[in-house]
């Protein structure tokens, strides 16, 4: 498994959910666990994902996913699982 | 699971407090370069660091986007040029020769900067340590990413009072070298004592003659992260709890640098050699050292009660970075450049800082007087002055001390000097006007100080 966390933080609309899902569903990516709630008047979303049969390099996810967070005016961001363990696990 | 608070937690220090990786730097040994042709031993050098480092930049641009971490420089430490250059260079043009290669080579890497066109003297200097010493005004002024260091003194072997004398005469040099860019050249000059061979950190970064083939070391940061979380404790919060929350934070920085560490080591096919656990300002706003004395308690870091905070901190970052990695080394600690740090600046302009209590701070820091503008009509002797007592506070408390001063040239108390970039600006300090020429003149070394009946 290549677990890879995606955060998603921004002015809620419709249809956010929905347009990351569809994106990860293109590109062969599974969703293990989706995290989402409204902080300090943020809409934010963290997914647990796993890379492993994706169709694309992890920088083109990546890019892609940016690209899905400007259309819908949020910031997303995707990073490898280890920097959170590493930094918040013994 | 790792929980969404967490991840917040962590994009917050990267994106709003500056947390990042400040250096990937690989040391790579040049000893088997040496040869007895000049031409033959370049021809050696930039071939070895090609074969090495090509895809350093590449390596630490990818890691950087797979964690969402940047990593501000990828930087090359070679072993001290004063060895590599012994058996082929016979005079200071030969080792401007090499200068150049590894100015030639730094760029096709695509690195930020080479360190180790150094020497270490701390007892005595050959005659090729002198001619690579007397080479650097010249080696500075000719390359842009080349970084020099001389180690000068040493707990186990006392100050070498020859090369501190001929130092405080190569500084002012170079400063003259290179006065059309405001003595920057001064800027990639640092003078030592106890130089440790694994530091990742530019200007004193070199592959000591202890090291591996070839290493890799980082350098983690995030001064910002340590302030964010200072400023948001309660009101008089006591000292249990204040160190108790700089030692997390600093466990939770350099676990990121692990992280990047053993990544790039395991993509370079290279060993991770170190994690250096130092604090390292910016001049951004808030990646500041000096905001976070002022956070633990000061008006302006200078203020009485500086060297103690300082202290404190210093420790508690190496208390909870040591538990962070599996090998620590380099420098370690808080450092306290000037230029470098917004907050310093600040606290000369106010008046609350001066050359006087920076050389107390650095009885405490992680390394000495750093990226300090002095005048550029300061006397050689007196900037050898000011590396000799530099040199003593290692020497006897055991620790590594430094001196990077920029006499600049054609600038006076009061006036301002802009390096750019991560180098900063700075405000020039006025130096103590009493000569001490008798002093630097007398010659030879200072002995090693003992090491018991200590108080």
């Amino acid at each position: 498994m290549n677990r890879t966390v995606i955060t998603v933080v921004g002015k809620d609309t419709v249809g956010i959910i929905a347009a990351v899902c569809t994106y990860l569903a293109e590109n062969n990516v599974n969703i293990l666990d989706i995290n989402q709630s409204i902080l300090q008047g943020f809409f934010t979303m963290m997914m647990i994902v796993d890379i492993n049969n994706c169709n694309v390099p992890f920088s083109e996810l990546r890019d892609g996913l940016t690209a899905v967070g400007e259309s819908k005016g949020v910031e997303i961001k995707c990073q490898k699982e280890e920097i959170f363990n590493q930094m918040h696990r013994i | 699971m790792i929980n969404v608070h967490e991840v917040l937690e962590t994009n917050k220090m990267i994106d709003q407090e500056h947390l990042d990786v400040r250096t990937i730097t690989m040391g790579i040994s040049l000893l088997d370069c040496s040869t007895e042709s000049v031409l033959q031993t370049c021809q050696n050098i930039y071939d070895k660091i090609l074969r090495y480092a090509s895809n350093l930049v590449r390596t630490g641009e990818a890691i950087s986007r797979e964690y969402g971490i940047p990593i501000v420089n990828k930087r090359i430490s070679i072993t001290p040029a004063a060895i590599v250059g012994a058996s082929c260079c016979k005079t200071t043009h030969d080792f401007v020769k090499i200068a150049k290669t590894l100015d030639r080579a730094a760029h096709d890497v695509g690195v930020n900067f080479i360190g180790g066109y150094s020497a270490t003297v701390q007892k005595g200097m050959t005659r090729a340590d002198e001619l690579l010493i007397r080479s650097i005004p010249e080696a500075l002024k000719r390359t842009e990413l080349v970084c020099s260091s001389v180690n000068v003194a040493s707990t186990k072997t006392g100050i070498n009072m020859d090369a501190v004398r001929l130092m405080g005469d190569v500084v002012k040099e170079t400063a003259e070298a290179t006065k059309e860019s405001d003595s920057l050249g001064c800027a990639k000059l640092v003078v030592f004592c106890n130089a440790p061979d694994d530091n990742p950190f530019m200007a004193g970064a070199f592959h000591g003659v202890s090291e591996a083939e070839a290493i890799i070391n980082v350098g983690v940061s995030g001064p910002g992260v340590v302030k964010f979380v200072l400023e948001n404790l309660p009101e008089g919060t006591n000292f249990e709890v204040l160190c108790e929350t700089i030692k997390k934070t600093a466990f939770k920085i350099t676990r990121v640098g692990q992280l990047v560490a053993q990544e790039a080591s395991r993509r370079l096919g290279v060993p991770f050699g170190i994690i250096d656990l130092s604090l390292a300002p910016t001049p951004a706003i808030g990646d500041s050292v000096a905001d976070i004395l002022q956070a633990i308690g000061l008006e302006r870091t200078g203020a009485p009660g500086t060297t103690a905070a300082l202290a404190l901190l210093n420790d508690q970052v190496k208390k909870g970075g040591v538990m962070a990695s599996s090998y620590v080394g380099g420098l370690s600690g808080a450092f306290i450049p000037v230029s470098e740090d917004q907050g310093m600046i600040d606290a000369v302009n106010a008046g609350a800082l001066t050359i006087e209590k920076l050389e107390a701070m650095t009885c405490v820091c992680s390394v000495g007087l750093d990226m300090i503008a002095i005048p550029g009509d300061t006397p050689a002797t007196t900037i050898a002055g000011i590396i000799a007592d530099e040199a003593a506070i290692g020497m006897v408390n055991q620790k590594t001390t430094a001196v990077r001063v920029i006499p600049v040239i054609g600038k006076g108390v009061g006036e301002v000097v802009e390096f750019g970039g991560l180098l900063g600006y700075a405000p020039i300090m006025p130096v103590n006007k009493f000569a001490c020429d008798v002093f630097v003149n007398r010659g030879g070394r200072i002995p090693a100080p003992i090491h018991s009946f200590k108080n």
